[in-house]
């Protein structure tokens, strides 16, 4: 079977929104001054995927695995080493994110946003809370003052951050981290992006300010029609905020598929042991064992096999000698890639 | 039951701040036995680290144990002398903390540091050291090449579980845990938890396990008690606490996770925040977030109902202690 040149849309929808094909991006690492760079981190190695218009797509994985990574490149953060991603801005055709001139450019930096992880890290602790709203509005020149106003606070009332007027001149170390997080997340939205990419938002807070974000997140999607993809390491927050999910593993996609099912019968070995070992808050409920050998290695120069071989249970002669196992499609829109799952 | 080798009476902590102080711990008692593991969840701020800190006489130099006992196998450790403490802290009552990185010293060989950790307490020779190491190692699941190796070049899971070995090393009749899996990937933390867990109760220790995880507590716990603005609000058997919470605090804590278990619950998030510790209402604290509040509870700190093993301090409570519910 030809495995490096199949390309695998996972699955097929009528009009992505976003459309990831075969993206690569490795690191260099070790070299220096005069000293050629001879081993790559293959953190993102050969990943696609279509996310539709309006759809909520997941990326679950362990640290190191490369979400990040990829989360990044859809928003123009970093440049792939190599391979595609195509995204629709505004109602025209789809673009080749690195073809973009100066006003798609432009364009697309309103179109697609991404909210980070840390809020304590991510807003300028010099600036009030409407100086942070208020300037995509201002880069992008949209509107004037008066409508500014009206627009950061018509945001700030979605995200709850009431009363407005007492609230917008508060700063961040006037904020709780969930109210921190709702001024990423009314800074992410101000300008109606249509790709809204989200690194973690509530993993950084406590579990109550968490489960109330996650309510905003999922109010904000309905309203909002924008398509989210959501980066997460813990599958219970996924099982809440995505229609499917695809699950990392040092830089490839091992599962993809609809989040319900994949949490009710994960057929790749990795998607098994990481959502058993999940604790489950019922102290009569006995988890299944985890199976799952060693750790977690980091993807230098990795060996054309599979990248699941040293830690799998399941693993053949297959795995070793052959290349990484292509995404096959199982029944229900599941695409796993594993040779003997 | 047997005598509890644990017995916290009436502690309360003060933080000395700018704009005043605080009782970060209020008023807590509770008892632990040999063999038991006690949780203790809450929101961030709610006095577990705390507690925790004032149980092994670790407390911030703002900070002070304003009164209560701390009896250790009789011996009130709130009353020593910070050289008497010397010979328990570590020794008769250890902790795991959260940042295992910040528990060893980077410039140390691993091995190194837990023979120190040992030779702080006793004398021991060069050759008993070293086999003490090796049996901790194998012990917390570590291999043995890894004891003359650095900090630096252990995985974050290999680090707890050195941290794990080192609060373990003389055997100490009481384990703290704060928050000892909270930076590590899920595969990772399932380990260190059954690690854990398995070597108390084998061993017969006691262990507080502090985390904000509910999950967690439930998979590692014999009691669990709920804490809330600096008060141990609810005290109950971890199965107990989960199928008929006393507090409505409990309940809404309990009902705000999401599982991946089950069938897909409707979220439910607490709303509100907790309170600043500065301004605690004269009533009780979680008043202003309770659904089931009515006027005593902002007139008055509700007293204890139920009985020494399953009890909660409530004017309004979602079930009784005896398990029936209250509508």
């Amino acid at each position: 079977m030809d495995t490096t040149r199949s390309v695998h849309y996972a699955p097929a929808v009528v009009a992505p929104a976003v459309r990831v094909d075969e993206v690569r991006k490795h690191f260099p690492v070790g070299g220096g001054f005069l000293r050629p760079t001879r081993s790559f981190i293959h953190a993102v190695d050969g990943v696609s995927f279509e996310v539709a218009a309006g759809e909520s797509f997941g990326l679950v994985g362990e640290s190191g695995c490369g979400k990040t990574t990829m989360a990044k490149m859809l928003v123009k953060l970093l440049e792939p080493t190599a391979g595609k991603i195509a995204m629709r801005l505004g109602d025209g055709p789809a673009h080749d994110l690195a073809g973009l001139g100066r006003a798609q450019t432009r364009l697309f930096r309103r179109s697609a946003q991404m909210i980070f992880q840390d809020p304590y890290e991510s807003l300028n602790p010099r600036r009030t809370v409407f100086d942070t709203i208020v300037e995509p509005l201002a880069v992008q020149r949209i509107g004037n003052l008066r409508e500014r106003e009206e627009r950061v606070g018509e945001m700030m009332a979605q995200v709850g951050l009431t009363p407005v007027r007492q609230m917008m001149v508060r700063y961040p170390h006037e904020l709780s981290g969930g109210q921190r997080q709702r001024v990423a997340i009314a800074r992410a939205l101000v300008l109606n992006p249509r790709l809204i990419v989200a690194d973690e938002p509530t993993s950084m807070l406590d579990v109550s300010m968490r489960t109330s974000i996650m309510e905003l997140m999922l109010g904000l999607r309905e309203r909002l029609e924008a398509t989210f993809i959501y980066i997460t390491h813990d599958m219970a927050v996924a099982r809440y905020m995505c229609d499917r999910i695809a699950v990392m593993y040092l830089g490839k996609l091992v599962e993809v598929g609809p989040t319900e099912d994949i949490l009710r019968d994960p057929v790749h070995p990795y998607t098994r042991a990481l959502i058993s070992a999940v604790p489950v808050p019922e102290p009569r409920l006995k988890r299944a064992a985890v199976l799952i050998k060693g750790g977690v290695a980091r993807p230098i120069d990795p060996l054309p096999r599979c990248r699941f071989y040293e830690r799998c249970l399941l693993a053949t002669e297959t795995c070793r000698l052959e290349d990484h196992p292509p995404l096959t499609e199982r029944d229900g829109g599941r695409f796993v890639s594993c040779y003997n799952a | 039951m047997s005598e509890p080798v644990l017995s916290v009476e009436h502690l309360t902590v003060q933080y000395r701040t700018r704009r005043g102080s605080v009782h970060a711990v209020n008023d807590v008692s509770f008892e632990l036995h040999p063999g038991e593991s006690l949780g203790l969840v809450g929101e961030s701020g709610c006095g577990k680290t705390t507690l925790a800190l004032a149980l092994m006489r670790i407390l911030p130099d703002n900070a002070a144990i304003l009164a209560g006992r701390i009896r250790l196998n009789g011996v009130d450790l709130a009353a020593l002398s910070e050289k008497e403490m010397q010979r328990y802290r570590g020794r008769r009552i250890s902790m795991v903390f959260q940042a295992a990185m910040n528990s060893l010293d980077p410039v140390y060989r691993v091995g190194d540091q837990i023979v120190e950790a040992i030779a702080a307490h006793e004398r021991v020779s060069p050759a008993e050291a070293e086999e003490r190491v090796k049996s901790l190692f194998s012990l917390v699941g570590l291999d043995e090449t890894l004891i003359p190796r650095y900090p630096h070049e252990y995985s974050g899971g290999m680090r707890q579980r050195a941290v794990i070995a080192m609060a373990l090393s003389s055997n100490p009749e009481v384990i703290i845990a704060d928050e000892p899996t909270t930076a590590l990937d899920v595969i990772v933390q399932d380990r260190i938890i059954k690690k854990l867990r398995g070597i108390q109760t084998e061993r017969e220790m006691a262990m507080i396990y502090i985390s904000h995880d509910v999950a967690v507590i439930a998979e590692v716990t014999d009691r669990v008690g709920v804490m809330y603005a600096g008060r141990l609000v609810e005290l109950a058997p971890t199965a107990e606490i989960f199928a008929n919470p006393i507090h409505p605090y409990t309940e809404a804590l309990l009902a705000s996770i999401p599982s991946v278990r089950g069938e897909k619950r409707p979220l439910r998030s607490l709303g509100g925040e907790p309170p600043d510790l500065m301004e605690i209402p004269p009533g009780c604290p979680f008043e202003p977030r309770c659904s089931r509040a009515s006027e005593i509870c902002v007139a008055e700190m509700p007293s204890r109902i139920g009985v020494e093993a399953r009890w909660a301090l409530c004017w309004n409570p979602v079930n009784t202690p005896s398990g029936s519910n209250v509508g």
